[in-house]
């Protein structure tokens, strides 16, 4: 009988410890879960009120502990469908667009509440959005015109870091181009709806999208974001100086500064467009088709004389690095050693660069600097060039006379060899 | 007495000059249809000498270091008076040294010459062949260029899978975790210094033996001469053999110049430690077919990894390899027939997975 109490005893303890261990358990795993009842039925419904566990979970709202009751209000702790989406628990119904911008500025333009998230993110978007033509126009009661839910997405919007998000540098096109490239939705505004078209034929997207090269710009970039706008025609020439610094330093102090703002022309997109902007070429400076000077000046006129020489310099540049490329290249294929050369002709390669950039002066004397110290640089490789190839032909018949001497050598130990063993 | 007669005479007196060219008189270097094989030793030290002199030329203008090897080595190319020759006839007999003692190892392996009581000279020579890849993958580092930067990272890191001993062998190889400066100043030190002593002694010790052990014969000629001494054919290694040699060294002189003048040695780009490394780089072409192997075997066999498990193999191989004399007996056997077949089968591989590595990307 003892045996048996004391059998029973170890199996309670065992039963009371095991009872303990699933408490510990359950309690572990409940710990820090929220209860988000929404979700329980509206992972289950169909569009426009179904939102799945899965996208819902890659919003980054729900990744920093945010819930559907924290935008859209309700008690989302409740079971009981009208419970939780009582007006006495604070339930909003599905946002009203109006109120998107409201409802977001309600927590991204409080900087301290901002903060304790990320402390470097702005929170001057719905001041800027204000500004921007889509906010005026909102205000004006336009709510066709973009809201941020139209661009950042809803229930399962990321971070712009985020390769996947709306507004991540590699998407931004085409998120604009969602409305700016439908003619039907346009209708209206009066603007065209042909620039995503254009800019999937730029460099710029080039750079971007095909290049991978995230500093390139998009839309944004030019028209700002949540301040989006027009940059304006008097002001274009900022817009495009925040990455091309010199060009547009240059234009600062050229005479076709005074005269486009004189003719109300837009700076930069006089010449090289907007939204299609191509990589320019030394053909801008010509007479054919791809000719922008021409445009606007007369054949033969004083400009048009600075044109060709301005056109003229750089092809000769350009023609005296490539017959310096070509002949270091053969003498590179012979074996010689002329990577001095090789790294000086990057040299000439910058003077043209900066030939290129100097048109932007209008000033021929200024561009011809750059040209002649280029000219200077190409003539010196050439010549390193000319002298490596003069250098393999001398070791070639310094190889002929030693090889000569060998074979002589080998025809001599031939014969005394015959000779002793004959 | 002539002037030459008269120097001899000198020589003699002093030295015991005839006593000490007595025995090269009487060596003699037996005359079949395969003889010409014999002629690749000595053209591998030719090419030995070669690189000893050239060497000792590049070190008046090289300095060790990573900010100024591939200027040197530039500077060399460009500036110093045949600079461009000699540092191209080092590169190109560097290579021609490890292709003729790859081809005496494997003639001497055909030829059955590594059989008793040859031992000693296989084992001595089979170390001259680690020495000469050894100064092959050192000297490869030197000019401080992206291939060889890249070549050396990829090396010592196979080297540093070797299970316990791998990664303080790569440290010590490296001169730290990365290779850098001190890699450079520490593969030059064993270039110039450690390699060339050690290989000065071996083939000191190599030409010593076959000196002494005279020069092997096939084991089917061995046979029929024994039994029929009349059909025995020789010829005197002095002058006879020695002149050929010389002609030989003669050919290989104008080769090497031919080479060196029509193709010098690329410099290539200076080594940046802070770029990738360039798609699709491989070793020398004398590692390629170990570095092929590894790439061809899965990363785990079974639970081996497999890259550690390629090391040991080679290693395992490169052991048994040495002692190959030892595992021939004196009786015609088996084994000797399997020897040969594995000596064909080494061959076809090495050269097989050479060209193989050479064409794959």
């Amino acid at each position: 009988m003892v045996i048996l109490r004391n059998k029973l005893r170890s199996f309670s303890a065992a039963r009371y410890a095991g009872l303990a261990g699933f408490i510990v358990l359950a309690a572990w795993l409940g710990y820090g879960q929220t209860t988000n009842s929404c979700l329980d039925c509206h992972s289950a419904l169909p569009d426009p009120l179904g939102v799945s566990q899965e996208k819902f979970s890659q919003d980054i709202h729900a990744q920093e502990g945010l819930a559907c009751a924290s935008c859209h209000g309700g008690d989302p702790t409740s079971d009981d469908p009208d419970k939780a989406m009582s007006r006495k628990a604070g339930w909003k119904r599905k946002i009203d667009r109006k109120q998107i911008p409201q409802l977001c500025g309600t927590c991204h333009s409080d900087p301290a509440y901002i903060r304790q998230f990320n402390p470097s993110l702005r929170t001057d978007q719905l001041d800027q959005y204000r500004t921007s033509v889509h906010g005026k126009r909102f205000a004006a009661g336009d709510t066709k015109v973009a809201v941020c839910t139209d661009c950042h997405s809803v229930h399962d919007l990321r971070a712009a870091s985020d390769p996947r998000s709306t507004v991540n540098p590699v998407n931004v096109a085409n998120t604009c181009a969602r409305c700016h490239s439908d003619a039907e939705y346009m209708k209206g505004y009066s603007i065209p709806t042909d620039q995503f078209a254009k800019y999937s034929t730029s460099v710029h997207h080039q750079a971007l999208a095909v290049r991978g090269d995230l500093s390139a710009p998009t839309c944004t970039t030019c028209h700002g974001n949540h301040g989006a706008a027009p940059p304006g025609v008097d002001k274009v020439q900022n817009v495009c100086s925040s990455c091309h610094l010199f060009q547009a330093q240059m234009y600062e102090k050229s005479s076709h500064k005074a005269a486009f703002q004189a003719a109300s022309l837009p700076g930069c997109v006089v010449c090289h467009s907007n939204h299609g902007i191509r990589h320019p070429t030394d053909a801008y400076l010509g007479t054919g088709p791809d000719a922008v000077c021409m445009r606007c000046h007369t054949p033969g006129d004083r400009c048009d004389q600075a044109r060709a020489g301005l056109q003229s310099g750089l092809n000769r540049l350009d023609e005296a690095i490539k017959g310096a490329d070509q002949v270091l290249g053969v003498a590179e294929s012979s074996g010689m050693e002329v990577s001095e050369a090789r790294l000086r002709q990057d040299q000439a390669r910058d003077s043209l660069t900066k030939a290129r950039v100097t048109i932007h002066s209008f000033r021929t004397d200024l561009v011809d600097q750059d040209i002649q110290a280029g000219l200077k640089i190409a003539a010196k490789n050439l010549q390193a060039g000319k002298q490596a190839m003069i250098e393999r032909n001398h070791r070639r018949v310094g190889l002929g006379v030693s090889l000569i001497a060998i074979g002589m050598v080998l025809a001599g130990l031939w014969l005394y060899t015959k000779k002793i063993e004959s | 007495m002539s002037p030459l007669g008269n120097v001899r005479n000198w020589l003699d007196q002093r030295l015991g000059w005839d006593d000490l060219i007595a025995p090269l008189r009487k060596k003699a270097v037996p005359l079949h249809k395969l003889s010409y094989w014999y002629f690749l030793g000595g053209i591998t030290l030719f090419l030995f000498v070669i690189q000893v002199l050239t060497g000792i030329l590049l070190l008046l203008y090289y300095r060790p270091g990573a900010n100024e090897a591939f200027e040197s080595v530039q500077y060399i190319m460009t500036q110093v008076q045949f600079g461009w020759l000699i540092r191209s006839i080092h590169s190109w007999s560097a290579n021609l040294m490890i292709f003729t003692a790859f081809a005496h190892m494997f003639s001497v392996l055909f030829l059955k010459a590594y059989r008793k009581p040859r031992e000693l000279t296989w084992v001595s020579g089979m170390i001259l062949l680690f020495l000469v890849m050894g100064f092959g993958f050192s000297g490869y580092l030197l000019p401080w260029n992206t291939l060889a930067f890249f070549a050396t990272k990829v090396g010592t890191e196979i080297a540093g899978q070797v299970p316990v001993i791998g990664k303080p062998v790569m440290i010590f190889l490296r001169g730290g975790e990365e290779v850098t400066g001190a890699t450079l100043t520490r593969f030059f030190g064993f270039h110039v210094a450690v390699l060339p002593g050690l290989a000065t002694l071996l083939v000191l010790l190599h030409l010593l033996l076959v000196q002494h052990l005279g020069i092997s014969m096939p084991p089917k000629l061995e046979v029929e001469w024994t039994a029929n001494p009349s059909a025995k054919r020789e010829m005197k290694f002095f002058p006879n053999f020695s002149l050929r040699e010389l002609m030989a060294w003669y050919v290989a002189l104008g080769a090497l110049g031919a080479l060196a003048a029509v193709f010098p040695w690329n410099l290539g780009v200076k080594a940046d430690p802070f770029v990738s490394a360039p798609a699709g780089i491989k070793p020398e072409w004398y590692f390629l077919f170990m570095f092929q192997t590894l790439k061809l075997i899965p990363p785990k066999v079974w639970f081996i990894d497999g890259e550690v498990l390629g090391v040991l193999v080679f290693g395992l191989i490169g052991l048994l390899w040495l002692l190959l004399p030892f595992f021939e007996s004196d009786q015609p056997s088996y084994m000797k027939r399997w020897i040969t077949g594995l000596s064909v089968f080494a061959l076809a591989y090495v050269l097989g997975m050479s060209v193989y590595g050479y064409l794959a990307k």
